[in-house]
Formats: structure tokens, C-alpha cells, sequence
């Protein structure tokens, strides 16, 4: 077990854990931010995305050792009031169907819009791709990324 | 779980679990009750503040009953939406029925349930200010949660008087609202979770925390057939934050203090294993299918007329076979349940789509009435049938009940892939005769299944229209486990039947379309046997569907149709390849249900889309297979699950004709497979049989 502290949501949590926990389970177990799921524990279906220094990151590979000083966003900071652009694009179109993938299509599209305000239809295809929604809401995801597109930047 | 306060500077939180971001799910509770809330029946209550509480007591899992059920309460009640509270009610058997996610049959079975608890509730709501004001109730309107007596311009909101109403006598046979006043149903209407779901607030099983709960990971058999020959638990238990190892059936529990501890500690576990049945694989499975395929020892399920005789007397016979996999429901919430077994009693917590076979499962396994189990039920992160088994619920409970604890119980995607309950894997041979001109006298269908209990469905289409009918089927009994997957067997027998009726329908010489509709007029004017399903509903979605796909009008796309009818509601889809740079894509498809009526448009549609995606995605992809018992699959690096890159536009549309409502929450799947193969074969020439299609040698051979 080793001390860890961590910069998450503008706040500084600390967490006595094993170095190679991945952040997804110290932010669950540890920290009470539950709003980052569990789905694959290898990477491959995104519902544990949060943002690393602003890039769009897969916590549950992520050890917690390799962290450092970095910057932590979940979907519990992505804004103070529920209302980032994204997030009301998702209300806007009612893409949730179970809701369990939608933190991490949120933070995965909130990463991808900073980056291209202004993507075309194969860019979005390309980067909403690695995130897995079971229940088939890709055609309103693919919506909500336009929607919050044309929406001013916060 | 309090955090030290920081050396480094800035803001360091002092956690807490009760305090923090987590709370636990909301479940109706005491305080809820006691805010100042009339009870006018099990579904809803208005507070003096005029705050109406609408109660949905089915299970969520995505399929939106929590949206919907409410707004047909409020439909009837008069109220302003946004007004309304929906809280997600307990197991109470004393209060509701059928508090069951599954077979797309909530709507139909509470439809008037629903209104009538709302309609009652502005009754006594209206006869309570009638007596105040001393006018008789039929001058009396309501809007939006306000009572008004025209004739004076009085007025009075629900919550005003909602004291004087509770205390009313609820009465009987109340007059529903006619369908053209409806302000709410029929209206698009936004998921009531969304605020929640958006912003990452827990909701969901596997968000619940309890105050010194533990955490348990349970390792099951490593294949079907096999039992438990040794544990050695020396190390695991070792290992930090392990509180204990235990044993119950063949599963071995490692119990901690988180989940990424006991993880690990599970893997530090020496199980070894013994055979303790059939050790299957795919290549026994497609023998046994071979073998039984040709067994003279079927159940007959169905028969009309002489099928023998108008199979001699055909002008050509159309045979075929199809086949399809096992398949496991990947939720993307894994299986997990939280447990407390007390000696006065069982809390159970978590995401199921039956909580009274839960209940009734944990009482049994415990020894122990049923009414000393609660069960609270989370929001599901998806089920597809899955979590209407209770294996999983009954992991936790047993762990519970040996470490004396409250316990969450998580299975790891790996454990939830390979859990069993899958859709079974199933071989249906179909033949048809047809005459001289075409017409198909004859139909034999034989389904031989591992598992599935009766893998065809014998009363549905094309049965009640060929005279000559033949309908059989043959069960394996298998070690793997199965159980029903997203409209159970017409998942798959949709896309066989349908692509077979392509097939003859070509043999035949005859449109597609055409074939159906022909078969549909026969069975409305000379029935074969019992027609089990409404023709002409079947007719209309297949004429919607034709109608706004252009069928056969088209250039430069091919189309393919299917039809299904399953859990009560009609759906209609056209399939549309093109051609680019010599390869078919599938760029569309067109869907016309028939649900009657529409409770609320958005999720109505988001289900019809979700159900194509999803029935495209597993025909296309979905792939479990065997070896010596063990699932060659395990987490989705191998196992495949369609992606956004991969969906094709679709078009939604709904027959509008007033009929009482019924699911959705299934019927758009069935028809997808056949939609995609019988569009594919039009593009290609080439006839898809077998799921998964990226498995098949057709298939390669076109992309």
C-alpha cells in the first residue's frame, strides 16, 4: 500500500491503495465518484473514460502509480452544474437508453470536441468508435456530438 | 472512509460516503413518506406542496418503463409534467403485480392499471373541491395539477387539496380519458433519468455503497461440466485487504475491502477442477444438430392438414437449413448484487429485472419466509434477459450469509461473459412445397436446439396460412446453461423463417412483398388451423414499410423486407445495400411498428433503433463457441459487439390506429437479421444462413 495523491475535479483526494490499482477502482472504491463505470477492465469498450490532462483516458488500465501530478476530470467535474455543452447535447437529443456507457460517451466526446470544435460526420464515426453502447443509442450519440458542436465552447 | 487532510496544499476532501458524491440509489424510504405525502393509491402520492410523487414499480433496464409508466399516470391525473417526481418503487407485492422486466410485457399488462390509478386520483381530487365549494363535481375541470369551477373562476391546485381528497373513498370504474385529449402520450418526452445518468450520480447496482460493506469476487467452474476438486486458498487469503476465502457449491468467494484487491486475490487462488459432466464443444454441437436433425423422435408442435401428401404432389420443393450461435447478453453493467443476510432478515439491493424470484430464490436457498427479504431495485445498466435469472443475486447472498457481512458482489466482465444463461445455440431446417403456380402448399419446419426448450414458435407466421403444415422440434440437454436472451428464440428464428420466405418466394418467381402479403390474404379468408396473430396488422406495417422505403422503386440500392410478429407488436423492416467499390454496404433500413399506442415518441423510437442495432450487431458479429466446455470468449477484445462506425441510418415509423399499447422493448429485433441477409443476398447473390455473418464463407466472398 503506498499514499497517493491525486488532482481530481479541481480538488486534491488522497487514496492508500496498491501502485498498481487502476484510477477507475480508486475513484469508485476509494473516492465515492461512481459516475466512471466499470464495463471491460482491458480498454476495449470505453464506459471508463475520464479525462487525463484533457486527454480522453481509459482508467480502469490506468494505474494509479502513473498518475503523478496529473490532471484528473470524471464525469463528476466535467461541470460544475450538470450543463458543459456535451452534457446538455445528451439531454437535448435524450440519447440515454440504460445510461451505464454515457459517462464515458460524454467524456470521450467532451476530449474530442476541445481538440476539433468543428468535426465532419468521419471524424465523429472515428472517435465516438471506441465506445461500446450496448443498448444501440450510436444514432443519437452521433446527434448529440453535432448538437454540442454548434453550441457555444464553455 | 474519512481521507487525511492534505500537507500539500489546496482542498483535500474529507470523504464520506454518506455525505459525498455516492449516496446510495434512490429508493422510495421512510422519509419520502413522511415529507408531507398523501398516498391516493400504490402508484402515487401528491405532497401538500402540490409535488406529485408518481411510484414506477417496474424494474428499469433501459427499456424506459420508468419514463413511460409515469407519464400514462400523468396522463390521467391532468398534472404539468414537470411537476412530476418519479421515484423507483421496492418489491411490494401487496401494492403491485408483475413487477418484472421482461417479454415487452409492462405495457400491456399495466396500460389500464396506469390510468385508472390516475384517473381515480382527479377524481377525488375534483369531488374534494366540490365539496368545498358546494358545486356539483360535473362543473368541475382540472389542468395541469389545477382544480377550477368555471362558473365561479374558482380555482385550486392538486396540492391544496390533497388532504381533503386522500381521505375520500377512492371511487370505482372511473371514465379514461378519450385519445384525442391526451396531452402527454403520444408526446416526445426525455428519459426522467437523464440529469442523473449525465452528470455520473450513482444509479446503478454496482453504485450502491453501504457503510462497511464488503466486497466479494466469486470464481466460478472454469467450464460447463466440470466440479471442484481442491481449493487452495493460502495465498489469496494472504493477500492485502483480504478478509476471507470461502466456498459454497462449486464457487469459491474471495472476500475484501475493494474490488481491485479481491480481484487480484482471486487470481492468487489454486482451484483445480474435475469432470463432472459432458465436457461440449462447438464441433459436438454441430454433429449433435447433424444427428437430431434427421431424429424420428421430435415433439410435433404444430400440424395441419396432410403435409406428406402435398410434398408428393409439388411442382418443386425449397429445403434449407440455418444456424446460429450461442450468445451472451452483455450488459454493460456486469452482473453484481449487494446482500446483507441478518439473522431477522435479507436486504437485497441491485439490478434485476425479476426482484421477486430474487426474493423468492435468496428464501429458499436461506430456509426462510419470503416476506424477510426486501428487494430494492437499481437502475440496470442493460439486462437483455440476463438479469432475470438470480444465480447472481443468490453469489452474493451466500457470501453474505458465510462472512456474516454486507456484501457487494461484482462479477468481472469475464465472469459475466462467461456465466452461462446464454441464448442457445439452435439448427432449424425448413422445406416448403409449392404447386405449379407458385403457391406454397406445403411447410415443414424442424428445430433442433441445445437447451432452448422448444426452439420454434408454431403458432407464429407463416402458420394459419398453408394448408399442409408440419412444425417439430428436438432439445439437448447440455451443461451449458441458457436462458432467455432478448426476445427469446424469435431472435433467431425471425431472421430464418424470413430469409427462408425469401428464398421461396424466389423459387416461386414471385416479389417478396408480394409472397406475404398473398399468404397473409389466405390467412384471413381460409385460415389454416389457428391464425395466432392479426393479419391485417401484419399487413398494414408491411405496406407502411413498403410505402416509405420506395420498395422496388429504387435505383442503385438493393432491398431486402421482413416481418415479424413477437411480444404482441407488429414490425415491418426493409433492409438497403449498396454497392461501393464492388463491396454491399448496408446503408438503411426502414422500420414500421405496429405497437398501437405510442406512450411517449422518443423512447418509442430510440427502441426500434436500438433494437435494429442490436439485432444487426449480433447477427453480423455475435459469435460464442466451446471448447471441452469452456467459452472460447471472454471479454470483448474477442467477442465481438457492433460499434458506431458500424450502424447503418435507419428510419422509424409507427402504424397509427388507437389500439390499446403494447412492448417495444423486443419486437424491433427479430425482424433485422432478415432485413440485412435478404438486401445482402438481392446485392450479392449470395444466401446468408448461418450467424455470425462475418463467419460465413458467403460472406467473406462479397466483402
Amino acid at each position: 500500500m503506498a499514499l497517493y495523491k491525486l488532482q481530481i475535479n479541481g480538488r486534491s483526494y488522497q487514496a492508500d491503495v496498491e501502485p498498481d490499482t487502476p484510477l477507475l477502482w480508486v475513484l469508485r472504491d476509494n473516492l465515492g465518484l461512481v459516475g466512471t463505470k466499470y464495463g471491460c477492465g482491458i480498454a476495449q469498450c470505453g464506459a471508463c473514460t475520464v479525462h487525463i490532462n484533457g486527454e480522453a483516458t481509459r482508467s480502469c488500465v490506468l494505474p494509479v502509480s502513473a498518475i503523478g501530478t496529473s490532471k484528473v476530470v470524471t464525469i463528476e467535474g466535467l461541470s460544475a452544474e450538470g450543463n458543459h455543452p456535451v452534457q446538455q447535447a445528451w439531454d437535448e437529443v435524450d440519447v440515454p437508453q440504460c445510461g451505464y456507457c454515457q459517462a464515458g460517451q460524454i467524456m470521450t466526446a467532451a476530449a474530442f470536441l476541445k481538440k476539433n470544435p468543428k468535426p465532419n460526420n468521419e471524424e465523429i464515426d472515428a472517435a465516438m468508435s471506441g465506445n461500446i453502447c450496448r443498448c444501440g443509442t450510436y444514432h443519437r450519440i452521433r446527434e448529440a456530438v453535432k448538437v454540442a458542436s454548434n453550441k457555444p465552447a464553455k | 472512509m474519512k481521507l487525511a487532510a492534505s500537507a500539500g496544499g489546496g482542498l483535500l476532501l474529507g470523504f464520506n460516503w454518506l455525505s459525498a458524491n455516492a449516496t446510495p440509489p434512490a429508493v422510495v424510504d421512510e422519509a419520502t413518506a413522511a415529507a408531507g405525502n398523501l398516498d391516493f393509491n400504490s402508484y402515487l402520492s401528491i405532497a401538500t406542496d402540490g409535488t406529485i410523487t408518481i411510484l414506477s414499480p417496474n424494474p428499469e433496464v433501459g427499456q424506459g418503463i420508468k419514463t413511460a409508466f409515469p407519464i400514462i399516470v400523468a396522463e390521467e391525473l391532468d398534472v404539468d409534467w414537470t411537476k412530476v417526481k418519479v421515484v423507483q418503487a421496492p418489491l411490494d407485492t401487496t401494492k403491485f403485480e408483475r413487477q418484472v422486466a421482461g417479454g415487452s410485457g409492462s405495457i400491456p399488462h399495466s396500460w389500464d392499471r396506469l390510468r385508472q390509478a390516475g384517473a381515480t386520483a382527479r377524481l377525488m381530487l375534483m369531488e374534494a373541491a366540490a365539496n368545498r365549494w358546494k358545486v356539483p363535481a360535473s362543473e368541475i375541470t382540472t389542468d395541469k395539477g389545477v382544480v377550477m369551477h368555471k362558473g365561479s373562476g374558482r380555482k385550486l391546485s392538486y396540492g391544496e387539496l390533497a388532504q381533503d381528497a386522500a381521505k375520500l373513498t377512492a371511487p370505482k370504474d372511473v371514465k379514461l380519458k378519450d385519445a384525442k385529449d391526451y396531452k402527454l402520450i403520444g408526446q416526445s418526452i426525455k428519459n426522467v433519468d437523464n440529469k442523473p445518468i449525465l452528470t455520473g450520480q450513482p444509479l446503478f447496482g454496482i453504485d450502491f455503497h453501504r457503510e462497511g460493506m464488503l466486497y466479494a469476487m466469486v470464481q466460478h467452474p472454469s467450464a460447463f461440466g466440470m466440479k471442484i476438486k481442491s481449493v487452495d486458498a493460502s495465498a489469496a487469503k494472504a493477500m492485502p485487504g483480504i478478509v476471507d476465502v470461502v466456498q459454497f457449491k462449486n464457487n469459491v468467494a474471495v472476500v475484501g475491502k475493494s474490488t481491485w484487491q479481491v480481484k487480484k486475490a482471486r487470481e492468487a487462488l489454486k482451484v483445480e477442477y474435475e469432470k463432472d459432466g459432458d465436457l461440449e464443444s462447438t464441433s459436438d454441437h454441430n454433429r449433435i444438430f447433424t444427428e437430431l436433425m434427421d431424429s424420428p423422435n421430435a415433439t410435433v408442435r404444430r400440424k395441419d392438414g396432410d403435409v406428406e401428401a402435398a410434398f408428393k404432389k409439388a411442382a418443386k420443393v425449397v429445403k434449407s437449413e440455418y444456424q446460429c450461435p450461442f450468445l451472451p447478453h452483455s450488459p454493460m453493467e456486469p452482473m453484481n448484487f449487494f446482500a446483507h443476510v441478518r439473522p431477522d432478515g435479507v436486504e437485497l439491493v441491485g439490478p434485476t429485472q425479476t426482484p421477486e424470484r430474487a426474493r423468492n430464490e435468496t428464501a429458499k436457498l436461506l430456509g426462510i419466509s419470503p416476506d424477510k427479504v426486501t428487494v430494492e431495485m437499481t437502475r440496470m445498466g442493460g439486462g437483455f434477459g440476463r438479469r432475470l435469472a438470480a444465480d447472481y443475486v443468490l453469489d452474493a447472498v451466500e457470501v453474505s450469509n458465510l462472512v456474516k457481512a454486507p456484501v457487494k458482489m461484482i462479477w468481472t466482465r469475464e465472469d459475466d461473459m462467461n456465466g452461462g444463461n446464454y441464448r442457445p445455440s439452435v439448427r432449424y431446417r425448413f422445406e416448403a412445397a409449392l404447386d405449379a403456380q407458385g403457391n406454397m402448399i406445403g411447410y415443414k419446419l424442424r428445430g433442433v436446439g441445445i437447451n432452448a426448450g422448444n426452439p420454434t414458435r408454431e403458432d407464429n407466421f407463416p402458420s394459419g396460412a398453408v394448408d399442409n403444415l408440419l412444425i417439430d422440434s428436438f432439445d439437448h440437454k447440455s451443461p451449458i446453461t441458457t436462458g432467455p436472451w432478448r426476445a427469446p428464440i424469435t431472435n433467431f428464428l425471425a431472421f430464418a423463417e424470413q430469409s427462408f420466405l425469401d428464398e421461396v418466394a424466389q423459387a416461386a418467381g414471385k416479389d417478396p412483398i408480394q409472397f406475404r402479403l398473398d399468404l397473409l390474404e389466405k390467412a384471413k379468408k381460409s385460415p389454416a388451423g389457428e391464425v395466432k396473430y392479426d393479419a391485417d396488422r401484419m399487413i398494414a406495417v408491411t405496406k407502411l414499410a413498403a410505402e416509405k422505403a420506395g420498395w422496388g422503386k429504387k435505383k442503385g440500392v438493393h432491398q431486402g423486407f421482413s416481418l415479424y410478429f413477437s411480444h404482441r407488436s407488429y414490425v415491418a423492416q426493409i433492409g438497403e445495400v449498396a454497392m461501393q467499390k464492388g463491396k454491399p454496404v448496408v446503408k438503411k433500413i426502414y422500420a414500421a411498428a405496429d405497437c398501437g399506442v405510442v406512450i411517449n415518441q422518443s423512447g418509442a423510437r430510440q427502441q426500434i433503433m436500438g433494437g435494429i442495432v442490436d439485432g444487426m450487431g449480433h447477427a453480423m458479429y455475435g459469435n460464442m463457441t466451446f471448447k471441452n466446455g469452456a467459452p472460447e470468449q471472454e471479454n470483448f477484445n474477442t467477442y465481438k459487439l457492433i460499434r458506431l462506425n458500424e450502424i447503418p441510418e435507419i428510419d422509424v415509423f409507427f402504424v397509427d390506429n388507437g389500439i390499446a399499447p403494447t412492448g417495444l422493448g423486443e419486437p424491433a429485433l427479430p425482424p433485422t437479421g432478415a432485413a440485412v441477409a435478404n438486401a445482402l443476398f438481392k446485392a450479392t447473390n449470395k444466401r446468408l444462413r448461418n450467424q455470425p455473418f462475418v463467419e460465413e464463407d458467403a460472406y467473406k466472398s462479397i466483402l
